[in-house]
């Protein structure tokens, strides 16, 4: 596999380009809003998908550190002067770092476990971490939730908040890329592929794991830091919340699980449609009946996802086209 | 042939709830031989190889491997201390290419791991073997795609990247046409001239015969026979644990 190619490079810079340049071009408020809740569930995805995509363990509690970020940020506003403005937004790198840390041990232990096991243990995690932020009041502040101080921006309201969701959609991306080209992303797939054979030969399995879960969570928790910054209110329910875990998990399940850019299009794909039908229909909750329609339909159509699917296409009409070589085994050409 | 031994099991015991799948077994491997380990069909054979590689922990008993108790056997320590194994089914990683197949069997230290999955001397490694096995046409093909016994050639390449000093082989002709039968039998011989040392579980007693020596029989997760090939096919034990004469 090549390191950098210059379709990719033209490819990410792209589509980079293009949405970055997005809310100067378009500014009308709730479009924005649109957009920003569109990277933030592509973030989450493509974070999700750097764990669950590339090892094969469904993690169902990301929403968990998702819910950590937000009360990370409204708490550190609450004991710590850090600012307004764009100020906050510099603190998320050391937010994504702490939780993090804080959830390589959960990991350590979550990670004994496999398959619908494993799944099961990290919901489990996310109703739990609900459940402490309902009940560590002196904290949390329970149900009445933590408030964050509302920021003036000079210019539109939404724009700052989409470039850092952006930024950290980028980050996240970019992160992605990288571990599949490395020899960890090859440890990683090993993993997925047959854990027991991969520990047989020689593959540190448990660190790389740990690795890859790292780098997932914090990515997670640095979007619910943006976004506990974007409500100005975080409670319990809201902020971890099972339903943005598992519409993130559908999303990269519907674009292609691990795959680069199949979560973030599964992303875009559903969230702006969702938006819609809930504006359009909302009152009559017939959106539902469709959201539904389309898993359906991607199951029926699509079984492995919009990337993988469309990728399975294109190789085997490469291949009707060209000539497949002779692997026939021959005594000569095995044992020669 | 050296006769020191590579790999010494004492006493090996495993016991699945009121089964007892190996009863003190004790065996060794000698450097430089290819030694069979057979018996009827669940004699314990596989079990013993699980137990040896650490993928099961024994109730009781112990390894040695070159010349070090090993305490508590852990595949990934035991890979890296140079002892190999592939299974009676082919495992391979199918939806990785043939060459990243190879390159993860790698040792790599921590520190590498953000480099490039599969550097220039990883690569040029890769392709020495598979051109040895004769897969290189294949070598960016997905390993999912491959015949049976292509997926067993490539397990078999696959545990030889980290130049193992010890090859457990589990049933590497089962299922395989006899032109693959000849080509595994071939690489076999020519890695043991060169050196490794081979610990097969075989089913086909003519390639049994013809290739290793000594020869370990089990039955009943006993070992109930051990020497020359000639001498364990007229072994009256044998004869009655295969036939039941």
């Amino acid at each position: 596999m090549r390191w950098i190619t210059p379709g990719g490079l033209l490819r990410g810079g792209g589509v980079f380009g293009l949405l970055a340049a997005f809310p100067f071009v378009e500014r009308t408020d709730w479009i924005v809003n649109i957009g920003v809740f569109t990277l933030m569930f592509a973030g989450l995805a493509t974070a999700w998908n750097l764990f669950s995509g590339y090892t094969g363990y469904i993690s169902l509690g990301q929403a968990a550190f998702f819910g950590i970020g937000a009360y990370a940020t409204g708490i550190t506003f609450e004991h710590i002067s850090i600012g307004s403005g764009y100020r906050p937004f510099y603190a998320l790198p050391l937010i994504g770092l702490a939780v993090a840390l804080v959830s390589v041990p959960v990991a350590w232990v979550a990670l004994r476990t496999r398959a619908m096991t494993f799944a099961i243990v990290t919901l489990m995690l996310l109703f739990i971490v609900q459940q402490l932020a309902f009940n560590l009041r002196s904290i949390t502040h329970g149900s009445q939730g933590v408030a964050v101080p509302q920021p003036t921006f000079a210019s539109n309201f939404d724009r700052p908040y989409y470039l850092a969701m952006l930024s950290v959609l980028a980050l996240a991306m970019l992160i992605c890329w990288y571990v599949r080209r490395s020899k960890l992303g090859l440890m990683l797939l090993g993993i997925r592929e047959d854990e027991e054979k991969a520990r047989g030969l020689g593959v540190r399995v448990t660190g790389a794991k740990l690795i890859a879960w790292a780098l997932s969570v914090g990515l997670t928790a640095m979007i619910g830091g943006i976004w506990g910054y974007y409500l100005f209110y975080i409670y319990p329910e809201s902020a971890v919340d099972p339903l943005v875990m598992i519409g993130a998990v559908l999303m990269a399940f519907l674009g292609g699980k691990g795959t680069l850019w199949g979560p973030m299009i599964g992303a875009f794909v559903l969230v702006p449609a969702q938006q819609w039908a809930l504006t359009s229909y909302g009152a009559t909750r017939l959106y539902l009946i469709a959201y539904a329609g389309v898993f359906v339909l991607v199951l029926l159509v699509l079984p492995r996802g919009i990337v993988p699917s469309l990728a399975d296409l294109v190789s085997r009409r490469r291949f009707r086209a060209t000539d497949r070589p002779d692997v026939r085994p021959t005594v000569e050409r095995v044992a020669s | 042939m050296s006769s020191a031994a590579l790999l010494t099991a004492e006493g090996l015991t495993k016991r699945f709830g009121g089964v007892v799948a190996v009863e003190d077994c004790t065996f060794s491997v000698p450097t430089g031989t290819i030694t069979a380990l057979v018996g009827p069909n669940g004699s314990g054979k596989t079990t013993v190889f699980n137990l040896l590689t650490g993928y099961l922990r024994a109730d009781a008993g112990t390894v040695a491997f070159a010349g070090r108790r090993i305490r508590r056997p852990d595949p990934i320590r035991l890979y890296r201390a140079g002892l190999t194994r592939t299974f009676q089914q082919a495992r391979i990683f199918p939806e990785l290419t043939l060459v990243e197949n190879l390159v993860v069997a790698i040792q790599q230290p921590w520190r590498t791991i953000v480099c490039r999955a599969i550097g220039r001397d990883d690569r040029s490694r890769a392709f020495e073997l598979l051109e040895e096995f004769g897969l290189v046409q294949l070598a960016e093909l997905r390993a999912g795609s491959l015949s049976y016994g292509q997926k067993k050639l490539l397990e078999f390449a696959t545990v030889l990247m980290a130049e193992p000093q010890l090859v457990l082989l589990d049933e590497p002709t089962a299922g395989v046409n006899p032109v693959m039968v000849a080509a595994i039998e071939t690489r076999i011989r020519e890695l043991n001239a060169r050196g490794l040392t081979f610990l097969v579980v075989e089913h086909n007693m003519n390639l049994v015969m013809r290739l290793c020596d000594p020869v370990i029989v089990l039955d009943h997760g006993t070992k109930l026979a051990e020497g020359r090939p000639a001498d364990v096919r007229n072994d009256a034990r044998v004869l009655d644990a295969y036939l039941g004469a």
